[in-house]
């Protein structure tokens, strides 16, 4: 496998990616970035026409610019640090792992691939994610996020595991939430949910996707010592939409 | 509860034409006409009739006759009668009124109000018969400077420049989704354009897999604040993306495609399961500023490697002109503009006719605003919303626009009857439905030819139209007002449009 070493100082946005894009169709397999600061729209690019998929690696050191993986359709980035806002923006697949923390709007309208953050994320989480059949975005996020979290969601599966020092002090979770499902590990009152979702403990399916997720997220962060059983030994609730048309009795 | 709404319109059979062939029966969707064994009649329940003329034009013998109902409530120019019946449906339902197409109440049409210009004596007028006449025209952004280097007789452009689109006549299917119309429609559409060389527009509800290969070329891709059916391929194959903001029809709200039309193709093109809501939200959630749009702009551009223009539409609003500026400082190949009366597969009617200016006003007003600020060559203009006619298209590129998109007018060459009954996915004209029985109705090999044929004859009249002031190029009537001439208008109304009064 090829791997191509970038310092990134001083390179704009277009640049950069146009680098990306020219070396991915070389046949460049793998990318390691260094000092990026604030380039934009890494890996969005990075779509052959002529048919074929590649899928690339790209680890990044430093903080990406807003939208890193917007649009992307099916590669591997890896963050050593923290990232802005709109990560994931309508991803279609790939997987996205941040060593740090996120910004707002992340995976908004997102409809494929998986997103771990290890710390905390910003307002609107999972803004409007959605799901077609086995298409199904996953989002794992290893503290907590602000308010509106899953605000339009209308499918994907999102996980909060709260293991950082914040509570679960959002608000507005769920508003105009029509489809897919959020699993909160840790204490949420009821008034911090949007009256449109169901409150409900997670049932064996249910558990098994958490088994299979948090287990994921774990190996994605090998360095922080994980403990499976013991985080899924927590309380966890699960939120879900109570109707999947919330519009249908608004007409005359 | 018993409705105290009356029938909107009167079905009058002749019986002595009738031949009980029970073909109006079938036609209507609505259940208007039965056939009733007993008697031998068919028996019309006018409560039900939309009104869309389907079994008039289809009954075999002339017998049938739909018109405006005769009983009326005593005439008051306050409680018109759509003022009482909507209130009175409202009372009975407690929901917020649905409607199909665009306003249909009497604003000025400025259309009506302008006149063109013809040359006499002394610029001779041109024949487009027997000369060459450009309709060709080109949408991105132009250059400030172009930079040329001549070599050995050679012309190099030195200046890198944006990508941008070709049609050969300058009208453009409007957004209309695969979901709001029907699979049929939307392929007659894409086949029309791509014969005549112009484009459509996928409108946000996603580009069928099977039709990308065939007509992404003559294709403007939406993105919509519901971001469906999107993907790397959906932008990479299309000429160009477009960010919808906003829709004549409805500004400042969203769309919702209620889940009785999220069909299993449907559900497969937006990428959302079989009928659930497909939700609009109302703005983009990544947008809040001019600032984020330069973002989102750039993240197409990104996504398609900078090959293809973005342009970004929105709803013609007070402050239209303003927005527009910012529009194209945020890095916006086009501006589409989307007037007053423009078409919907369903908004709320209050919005519909309450909201948004009228286009003419919205066109030159953007016009004269960009070419103020200097600005006016980085982007191209496209005017929608209650484009009628061949002279209207004119008038409104001597406003200022490039091109125009027509939406309503393209359903009407195909069937459309403007019953404004498209959000009930009951189309009889198999246009707004998805029910397969009414969409296989519309052959998409005759609506296509009604599509060109329309195409072709507004584009010769332009012709004529053109050659009749002395011009030659499309080109070179864009924003050329003096060519306008306004009648019955007030002064405000001229300076807005930058046009004199008739005889000025
Ligand atoms: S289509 Fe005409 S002829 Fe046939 S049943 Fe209806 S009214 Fe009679
Ligand atoms: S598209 Fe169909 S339902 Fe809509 S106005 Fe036209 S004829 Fe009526």
């Amino acid at each position: 496998m090829e791997t191509v070493e970038i310092d990134a100082t001083g390179i704009s946005t277009e640049d950069l990616n146009e680098r990306l894009m020219a070396l991915m169709l070389d046949g460049t397999e793998k990318f390691v970035l260094k000092n990026v600061c604030g380039q934009r729209y890494i890996g969005t690019r990075l779509y052959s026409k002529n048919g074929n998929k590649p899928r690339v690696d790209i680890d990044i050191t430093g903080t990406p610019g807003s939208d890193l993986g917007a649009f992307m359709s099916g590669h591997r980035v890896r963050v050593h640090g923290n990232v802005q806002d709109g990560v994931g923006n309508t991803m279609d697949d790939g997987e996205i792992v941040v060593e740090g923390r996120a910004g707002d709007v992340l995976g908004m309208s997102m409809r494929g691939g998986k997103i771990f953050i290890r710390d905390n994320t910003g307002y609107r989480t999972a803004l409007h994610m959605k799901e077609y059949l086995d298409k199904k975005p996953v989002l794992v996020i290893g503290g907590t996020t602000q308010d509106f979290l899953g605000e339009y969601m209308a499918g994907g599966i999102v996980i909060l595991l709260g293991l950082g020092e914040l509570p679960h002090n959002q608000t507005f979770i769920g508003t105009g939430m029509h489809g897919g499902v959020i699993y909160i590990r840790g204490k949420v009152d009821k008034l911090q949910v949007a009256g449109q979702v169901d409150i409900s403990e997670p049932g064996v399916e249910d558990r098994k996707l958490l088994d299979k997720f948090v287990g994921e997220f774990i190996e994605s962060f090998p360095d922080l010592g994980l403990n499976k059983e013991e985080i899924l030994k927590g309380d966890f609730i699960k939120l879900a939409p109570k109707s999947k048309r919330p519009y249908a009795k608004m007409y005359a | 509860m018993k409705s105290f709404v009356f029938p909107e319109f009167q079905i009058i059979r002749d019986e002595e034409k009738c031949g009980q062939c029970r073909g109006c029966e079938r036609q209507c969707s609505f259940g208007t006409h039965t056939y009733d064994p007993l008697t031998d009649r068919l028996i019309s329940d006018d409560y039900k009739c939309a009104g869309c003329q389907r079994c008039v034009i289809f009954c075999p013998k002339d017998a049938i006759v739909v018109r405006p109902t005769q009983s009326f409530y005593r005439p008051n120019a306050s409680w018109s009668r759509e003022k009482i019946e909507d209130l009175k449906k409202q009372a009975e339902t407690g929901g917020v009124i649905l409607t199909g197409c665009g306003n249909d109440k009497p604003f000025r049409i400025y259309w009506d109000h302008i006149v063109l210009n013809a040359s006499q004596v002394t610029n001779p007028s041109i024949d487009p018969l027997r000369e060459p006449m450009e309709l060709r025209t080109f949408l991105g952004a132009k250059p400030d400077l172009m930079d040329i280097d001549f070599k050995g007789g050679d012309v190099e452009i030195k200046t890198k420049i944006s990508p941008h689109l070709m049609v050969e006549t300058p009208i453009l299917f409007s957004a209309m989704s695969y979901g709001a119309i029907s699979y049929n429609a939307f392929k007659s559409l894409a086949t029309a354009s791509k014969q005549f060389g112009t484009l459509f527009n996928t409108g946000e509800g996603g580009l069928p897999r099977e039709l990308r290969a065939e007509f992404g070329g003559n294709a403007i891709v939406q993105v919509a604040s519901g971001r469906y059916g999107i993907d790397a391929e959906y932008l990479n194959c299309a000429a160009a993306v477009e960010i919808k903001v906003g829709q004549g029809a409805k500004p400042g709200i969203g769309g919702h495609l209620p889940g009785e039309k999220v069909s299993q193709s449907v559900a497969e093109t937006r990428m959302i399961p079989v009928g659930t809501d497909a939700i609009s939200p109302a703005p983009h959630h990544d947008i809040y500023s001019i600032e984020d749009l330069s973002m989102l702009i750039h993240a197409l551009k990104e996504a398609t490697n900078y090959e293809k223009p973005v342009s970004v539409k929105i709803a013609a609003v007070h402050n239209v002109a303003a927005i527009a500026s910012g529009i194209v400082r945020a890095g916006a190949d086009i501006i589409a503009i989307d007037g007053l009366r423009g078409g919907t597969g369903a908004a709320p009617k209050a919005i519909r006719d309450n909201v948004g200016i009228p286009i003419e006003l919205a066109i030159s007003a953007l016009d004269m605003r960009l070419k103020n600020e200097g600005i006016r060559n980085r982007c191209s203009i496209v005017a929608a919303g209650g484009l009628r006619s061949s002279s209207d298209i004119i008038k409104a590129i001597a406003l200022g626009a490039d091109a125009v998109y027509i939406g309503t007018a393209a359903l009407i060459a195909m069937g459309c009857t403007l019953c404004q009954k498209c959000n009930t996915g009951k189309c009889n004209w198999g246009l707004c439905t998805q029910d397969p029985r009414l969409s296989g109705r519309l052959n998409t090999e005759i609506a296509t030819k009604r599509l060109t044929n329309l195409l072709n004859a507004w584009s010769h009249e332009i012709m004529e139209m053109l050659g009749g002031m002395g011009i030659n190029a499309i080109e070179s009537l864009r924003g050329n007002r003096d060519h306008l001439r306004g009648i019955g208008l007030y002064e405000w109304e001229l300076e807005v449009l930058g046009i004199k009064g008739a005889g000025q």
